[in-house]
């Protein structure tokens, strides 16, 4: 180190970042030639479906709908985000449909008035959160200590846990969820002052973020983005949280599940990639045998990623419980599985291992369910849907075999 | 040779696998700022012993010492806090992560909230680099899937002196590798050992092995059956070594055994 003042990462002394706007949007553009397009391709399909729905029914693009869109997204999201962080190891867990049944029929046990057993609102959550964990640390144990392929594990788990529900509850058939707390967690929308509040605390803890990471870095010495591309950023991201409020406002307030949603978001991110678990998580998924020689306790990550995966979709089966008042015998069924994987893959996170962020799984489920949302409105039947969403799983997994070749090609 | 005890000596290693004696009574130095190359035709032990060295494989008999004190190697653990650390062939490097994260691999620097310290990391990992002249890497972001196999080496190599190590073992560095991109990490291998440290290269090709090494050492079939200085011999005598050497040095040896693996 002679030269003082130059001290930048690049080891040649290139510094790109200096350039100006021009270098930033053509840094762009060159990784995306090379196939790094994000969630570009996402965003476009939901450009497209917008604009199509619309013309069939102009009350698709409304507040009203937004919201729709926002609170029926929510529990696919939820889960999809414990998804995203099995698929980063380049494992499955098919189990997260019927763990998100198990999660929502243990609140509705739980908050039963005519039970002795019964607990308050908020504890009964944790416990079905806890439930879900102790039956990812179960099924992960047979995975990353026994070697037996996560596909089959939760392959049996897929099968077992529905009977659980079904056994769970019983003759009854339906079990109603009284409890307001629980149902809330679905049914309910901040008052427009509380929205207005929130979408400034967002939008300052971004920037302040942004800020505090851009001082470590300089007294560091090592350089940070380009100031111009972090105050958009910054500017990109309070437009969008207080847009969102403005809408959600004209019909009655921001969901609060919304406000989950974006929580765990930030939170999981925050997991993935900024502590040494959620770098582990990534090495693992990249190579484990290089991981293990780098003395990362490979086993412990695969049991935990397994855990985030099940106890995720226990809270998003609450959810989904709350937002029908009542579980019934088909609690996780349907295509809540599938719906779950194909919105983490649709989002970009990779089968292949290794690659991919937890913001793929609200992307991918906000499309997911924005085509959902369509095809009730316009009136086709859920055989429509179902086409519809397989076109759009299959287009982004064959996107993603594509790019993968492609960033081989350009040696990204 | 000096006075000075050597960095890594090993005294009479032996290991057997089952009925398959892979390593005998086989001795091994290496000192500051030498490159010894370990050399042998294949089923010869070097990679038994780089194993041996680096904790993976358990010893059944023999001694090592560490800057002249006795130790015991149970695994990879207590090598690393030796400062003894092997670059396999296979690199171990996770594809998706970049160069920095590479670097750290399983070393992140953290606070007590396990919160990575990037900037950190960042501006040791661009010293650690200059340090060493590695040059053609253009940034320590980019993916270490989009590094040509040089490059790849040179992360490998530059994460294992990074830590403060005093033994660096290279297994076959430029197997794979291209003219160019050989050069790259020969002239890298001869700068490790300008900064003192003791470096061990295991390699096939003796041309590589000519222009760097200091002494060669040479295995046959799980012995030592020489070690060479570099400037007293030639390439005819180490392929003779490799190929039909008789062990001088290890004692109590009375018959080189018959040919079997």
């Amino acid at each position: 180190m002679t030269s003082g003042e130059l001290e930048t990462p690049e080891v040649e002394p290139q510094r790109p970042q200096r350039e100006g706007l021009v270098a930033i949007v053509g840094g762009y553009f060159e990784r995306l030639r090379g196939g790094e397009v994000g969630i570009l391709p996402v965003l476009f399909g939901l450009g497209v479906i917008t604009l199509y729905f619309y013309s069939k029914n102009p009350n698709y693009v409304t507040a009203v709908n937004f919201n729709n869109v926002v609170v029926q997204m929510a529990g696919v999201s939820i889960i999809a985000m414990g998804v995203v962080f099995v698929l980063l190891l380049g494992e499955i867990d098919l189990s997260v449909g019927y763990v998100s049944g198990i999660g929502g029929v243990t609140v509705a046990l739980l908050q039963q008035p005519e039970k002795s057993y019964q607990v308050g609102g908020l504890i009964a959550i944790l416990i079905a959160v806890s439930v879900g964990a102790a039956i990812g640390a179960f099924q992960g144990s047979f995975v990353a200590l026994i070697g037996v392929p996560s596909f089959v594990v939760t392959l049996a788990g897929l099968l077992a846990w529905q009977g659980v529900v079904q056994k769970a509850i019983g003759d009854q058939g339906v079990i109603t969820i009284q409890s307001d707390t629980i149902n809330n967690v679905a049914n309910y929308s901040l008052p427009a002052n509380w929205g207005w509040r929130l979408a400034t605390v967002a939008a300052v803890g971004y920037a302040l973020t942004v800020l505090l990471s851009v001082f470590s870095r300089r007294r560091a010495r090592v350089t940070a983005q380009h100031p111009l591309l972090l105050v958009l950023k910054v500017i990109a991201i309070a437009a969008l949280a207080f847009l969102v409020v403005r809408v959600s406002n004209r019909a009655g307030g921001v969901p609060f599940a919304g406000v989950l949603v974006v929580a765990l978001l930030i939170f999981w991110t925050y997991i993935a990639r900024r502590t040494t678990f959620g770098r582990h998580v990534y090495a693992v998924g990249g190579n484990a045998e290089a991981a293990r020689r780098a003395g990362i306790s490979v086993k412990r990550i695969r049991i935990v990623v397994f855990m985030i995966s099940s106890a995720m979709a226990a809270l998003g089966g609450v959810v989904f419980a709350a937002r029908l008042t009542s579980v019934d015998l088909n609690a996780g069924g349907g295509t809540i599985l599938l719906d779950a994987i194909s919105a983490a893959v649709i989002g970009g996170t990779s089968l292949f291992g290794g690659r991919g962020n937890v913001r793929d799984a609200v992307v991918g489920a906000l499309l997911i369910s924005a085509i959902a949302n369509g095809i009730d409105l316009v009136g086709y039947t859920s055989a429509t849907r179902f086409i519809v969403t397989g076109i759009i799983l299959l287009a982004a997994v064959t996107l993603d075999t594509v790019l993968r070749r492609r960033q081989a090609a350009a040696g990204r | 040779m000096s006075d000075v005890a050597p960095t890594l000596e090993l005294r009479g290693i032996s290991k057997a696998f089952g009925p398959v004696q892979a390593l005998s009574e086989v001795d091994f130095e290496v000192r500051d700022g030498e490159v010894m190359a370990l050399v042998g035709d294949n089923g010869a032990g070097k990679s038994t012993l780089i194993k041996c060295v680096a904790g993976i494989y358990g010893i059944d008999a023999g001694e090592v010492f560490f800057e002249g004190k006795p130790v015991s190697i149970h695994g990879a653990k207590d090598a690393g806090r030796l400062g003894i650390e092997v670059v396999y062939q296979d690199l171990a490097l996770c594809d998706n992560l970049d160069v920095v994260q590479n670097m750290y691999l399983g070393r992140e620097v953290h606070d007590f909230l396990q919160r990575l310290q990037e900037p950190e990391m960042e501006q040791k990992t661009a010293e650690t680099l200059k340090s060493l002249a590695v040059t053609t890497i253009r940034s320590i972001k980019y993916q270490v899937a989009s590094l040509s196999g040089g490059q790849r080496q040179s992360v490998a190599v530059a994460r294992a002196v990074m830590w403060n190590s005093r033994v660096v073992i290279l297994d076959e560095p430029t197997a794979a590798l291209g003219v160019a991109q050989t050069r790259q990490v020969l002239d890298l291998v001869k700068r490790l050992a300008q900064q003192g440290l003791a470096v061990v290269l295991i390699s096939h090709n003796l041309h590589d092995i000519f222009e760097v090494a200091t002494r060669i050492t040479v295995l046959r079939l799980g012995r030592n059956v020489g070690v060479f200085e570099r400037e007293q011999t030639t390439q005819r005598a180490i392929v003779e070594a490799i190929t039909a050497g008789v062990p001088t040095q290890v004692a109590g040896i009375a018959e080189p055994e018959p040919a079997s693996a």
